[in-house]
């Protein structure tokens, strides 16, 4: 089994209401997966079940052949898996550039040994990345004076500076414009170059469609579908969940 | 500038603060930079967990009795050197502030602040009921007779000795601000939720705070006994080392090193006049109405002013 | 064995007793903190301003301090809207974290105690009424009037507020204004404004507590800071902003700190609080996230 994420008969309870129901899911090296699902499907906390943080009691979460379900947050970043906020949070207090120093400080160190980077070579990797998604010249900007989109573009830096083997977008265009949403697809579609596999979750269909090698969708807890997505999206049950009956 | 020249020049400067003061003739010049110094580092201990992490303790005062009743204790006992009782005074209130960050940090800001003064008042009611420390009525530390290296009176020694204790206060503050601990901290009073998912450990990092700042407060109360000779616990648990600690970094900025500095050394030598020209009650007023003050209208201090001006120049330059 | 069956039974009383009054004392916190989240830390220093003007009140013109009560909270009222009017344009429209507002109460609660200090000094103060001194009997259990007038105009207090908030309108709206702040302006109402009223309110029942604290025990301004303890260890016990719940709390209180102060001596009775408070925010966090 070469998965890069593999998660097996996830179970995630709030009180008596079940979130997410034996969800199983599967994520190549490098691949592109778009994660669709109507409000409250349980996206977001497949996310925060992934990312660690949530505690999850049933099921199991593997990572590169390791099972990782009961790592916090932070040993899972180390280990690879890095996501965005669906509201950005950024660290409102540094400039734009010292965002990302916290994850080249904190989330790299576990792969490449115990060595860690003098600060002329965090900052020069983290110019590096910012110059990557077109935020050098804020550098030095305070991050909270940001707009939108550029915000939106720190949270996906931030989460590359972590060197991550899988990157989780929460809705990384909510709110954007058309032109901008195609900036970030775009910035989503270079990781693969990286070797960064992508869970892609968004309510833009056409960015879904476009973006994906691979479309899985959530209704109300339960998997309903996973495959290509033009299939999927032919598929009536997903249908049926989308537009109602 | 690197942490060992800072501390190099700051040590350089308590030595020549120690030798320049033994000029003053005046014994109540001592008792009231004490003072001064004793807020200075309160108020430095307190910003690296309120100010750098971002959750505000209100029990300052309880690690500051730490220190104090250990001393105390430690005095009753064994009558050991001063520097024991420092060293150990502050592992007490270090080991308090772990004990404290690993039963409530998981919790909200809110709640941790609730449970610092807690803590306080706890304490507050386990010391009034000891009777080896002294209990409800206090105890009495007889000053030792004779002074160590050639000090003129036992207050200038206490007094130099509380110089350097600032001065390594503030150098471990100015290294924990431009560390790798630093960032996290940073990280973590911004976006706790964010931290944790950039990397940053930060329940530990969060333990490694409330030590630190705990312990350093504790540090602050190890030698109050042989300044004041006297301790009861209402004096010891004092609310104003609790409200001065955060005044006093709020005032002067709490983003770096430099503002709980100001802060003391502004705030406590206002008191120190204030306390003598008009009256004791009248500076905590002043105390209080500062803090107010500040928090709702300058919120960045007076550092705050400092780096509008050094933008401002920037960028006519 | 007599003996220490009227001294369980006279505790229970006590407890129970004073118990009522701290869910007075408390319930203002289980509005303010509770369900507007904003963490008053100064909430019993508003308490102890009440107690000493129903002292004035008393001192200069005889009156009841259930009269004073009445006659001070809508004065507390309107101080409750003002600093919340403080409090939202210093920190909430601008979006700052809960450090600054903490510093914020911490300081208010600070001037409160020492203004007091400076017009009225340090010394205990008391108000003698005419049941002060009158005790009912039953068998061995004492039941000090003093106590129960308190404990009947408090429980009153708390299950009329309990009354209002759930099936008036503006009740309903304090309630839904945590949750659901768009969808209360989508009704057409300003959700600042429901905020400003809960919170005077809250303020509101700080006097009227305060006005009763006087009656109970002598009065002095720094022992606000041991409710401190109280009032919080009350409504996290509770579960935060459930009115019943704050007097469920409440009765836990009273009941333990009646029996440490029975067994244990007094001296003890301030680690109660603030212990069963460390006790709940140690180990039942998860009734804590869970709103």
């Amino acid at each position: 089994m070469n998965d890069l994420l593999h998660v097996q008969g996830l179970t995630k309870r709030f009180g008596g209401f079940v979130a997410l129901d034996r969800v199983d899911l599967q994520v190549a090296p490098g691949e592109r997966l778009g994660l669709i699902g109507p409000n409250g499907s349980g996206k977001s906390t497949l996310v925060n079940c992934v990312s660690g943080l949530l505690r999850t009691e049933e099921g199991q979460v593997s990572f590169d052949g390791h099972d990782i379900s009961s790592l916090p947050a932070h040993q899972r970043i180390q280990r690879g898996i890095a996501r965005s906020f669906q509201i950005p949070k950024p660290f409102a207090s540094v400039s734009v550039l010292d965002n990302l120093c916290v994850p080249l400080l904190y989330a790299t160190g576990h792969r490449e040994g115990s060595h860690r980077p003098s600060e002329a070579q965090v900052r020069s990797q983290a110019i590096a990345i910012l110059d990557s998604v077109g935020l050098a010249q804020r550098a030095d900007e305070m991050s909270s004076g940001l707009t939108q989109v550029d915000m939106r573009k720190l949270e996906l830096a931030r989460a590359i500076a972590a060197r991550p083997l899988l990157l989780i977008a929460d809705e990384a265009m909510a709110g954007l414009s058309s032109s901008e949403v195609d900036e970030i697809l775009q910035l989503l579609l270079q990781m693969k170059a990286r070797g960064i596999a992508v869970i892609m979750i968004e309510h833009i269909m056409r960015a879904v469609m476009q973006f994906s090698e691979r479309v899985v969708v959530l209704v109300a807890g339960h998997k309903v579908a996973d495959g290509n997505p033009h299939e999927v999206i032919a598929n009536p049950d997903v249908q049926k969940a989308y537009l109602g009956e | 500038m690197s942490n060992a020249r800072f501390a190099t020049i700051a040590l350089l400067a308590g030595v020549l603060l120690i030798v320049g003061a033994q000029w003053i003739q005046n014994d109540y010049f001592f008792n009231a930079a004490y003072t001064v110094l004793m807020y200075v580092i309160l108020s430095t201990a307190w910003n690296i967990l309120g100010g750098y992490t971002g959750y505000v303790n209100f029990g300052t005062a309880g690690f500051f009795a730490l220190g104090v009743y250990s001393s105390i204790v430690l005095w009753k006992a064994f009558h050991p050197p001063l520097a024991v009782m420092i060293v150990v005074g502050t592992l007490v209130a270090a080991l308090a502030g772990v004990g404290l960050g690993y039963l409530t940090m998981r919790l909200r800001g809110h709640f941790f602040a609730i449970a610092t003064l807690a803590l306080a008042i706890m304490l507050f009611t386990f010391v009034t009921n000891w009777d080896y420390a002294g209990g409800a009525r206090g105890a009495y530390v007889i000053v030792p007779r004779e002074v160590p290296f050639g000090f003129a009176r036992y207050i200038r020694y206490l007094f130099s000795v509380m110089v350097l204790l600032s001065v390594a206060s503030i150098v471990v503050a100015r290294v924990v601000e431009r560390s790798r601990l630093g960032r996290g901290l940073a990280a973590i009073r911004d976006d706790e939720l964010a931290a944790e998912c950039a990397g940053v450990p930060t329940l530990k990092l969060k333990l490694i705070s409330t030590a630190l700042s705990g312990g350093m407060m504790g540090l602050a109360g190890t030698t109050f006994p042989f300044f004041i000779s006297f301790v009861e616990p209402v004096g010891a648990f004092d609310l104003r080392y609790a409200v001065n600690a955060i005044a006093m970094p709020v005032i002067g900025g709490m983003t770096t090193w430099l503002g709980p500095l100001i802060g003391a050394v502004l705030l406590g030598t206002v008191q120190q006049l204030v306390q003598v020209t008009i009256s004791s009650a009248w500076n905590l007023l002043i105390v209080g109405l500062l803090l107010v003050g500040f928090v709702t209208m300058a919120p960045e201090g007076i550092m705050g002013w400092v780096f509008a001006w050094r933008r401002r120049r920037a960028r006519r330059s | 064995m007599d003996i220490s069956y009227s001294l369980v039974a006279n505790a229970i009383v006590a407890g129970l007793l004073l118990g009522g009054f701290y869910a007075a004392v408390s319930v203002g916190v289980a509005i303010s903190f509770g369900m507007l989240d904003i963490v008053n830390i100064a909430h019993p220093a508003f308490i102890i301003l009440g107690a000493y003007i129903a002292f004035l009140l008393n001192d200069t013109f005889g009156v009841d301090p259930i009269v004073c009560a009445v006659a001070v909270s809508p004065l507390f009222f309107l101080l409750g809207a003002g600093l919340y009017r403080v409090y939202y344009v210093a920190f909430e429209s601008r979006g700052r974290g809960p450090l600054p507002g903490l510093a914020f109460f911490f300081g208010i609660l600070f001037i409160t105690e020492v203004v007091l200090v400076l017009i009225f000094g340090v010394d205990y103060r008391m108000v003698k009424t005419s049941y002060s001194e009158t005790s009912l009997h039953f068998g061995q259990v004492d039941f000090a009037l003093r106590l129960i007038v308190p404990f009947l105009v408090s429980v009153v207090m708390v299950v009329a507020l309990h009354l209002y908030l759930k099936h008036t309108f503006f009740g309903r709206a304090v309630l839904a204004v945590a949750q659901d702040p768009l969808a209360l302006r989508l009704m057409g109402i300003n959700p600042i404004r429901i905020r400003e009223i809960g919170f005077a309110i809250s303020i509101a029942t700080a006097g009227i507590a305060g006005a009763f604290l006087v009656v109970i025990q002598p009065v002095q301004p720094s022992i606000g800071r041991e409710y401190i303890g109280l009032v919080f260890a009350v409504c996290v016990l509770g579960g935060l902003g459930s009115i019943y719940g704050t007097l469920v709390g409440a009765l836990i209180l009273g009941l333990a700190e009646t029996f440490t102060a029975t067994f244990f001596g007094p001296s003890w009775s301030p680690a109660v609080s603030f212990g069963l408070l460390l006790l709940a925010l140690g180990f039942k966090p998860t009734g804590l996230f869970g709103r």
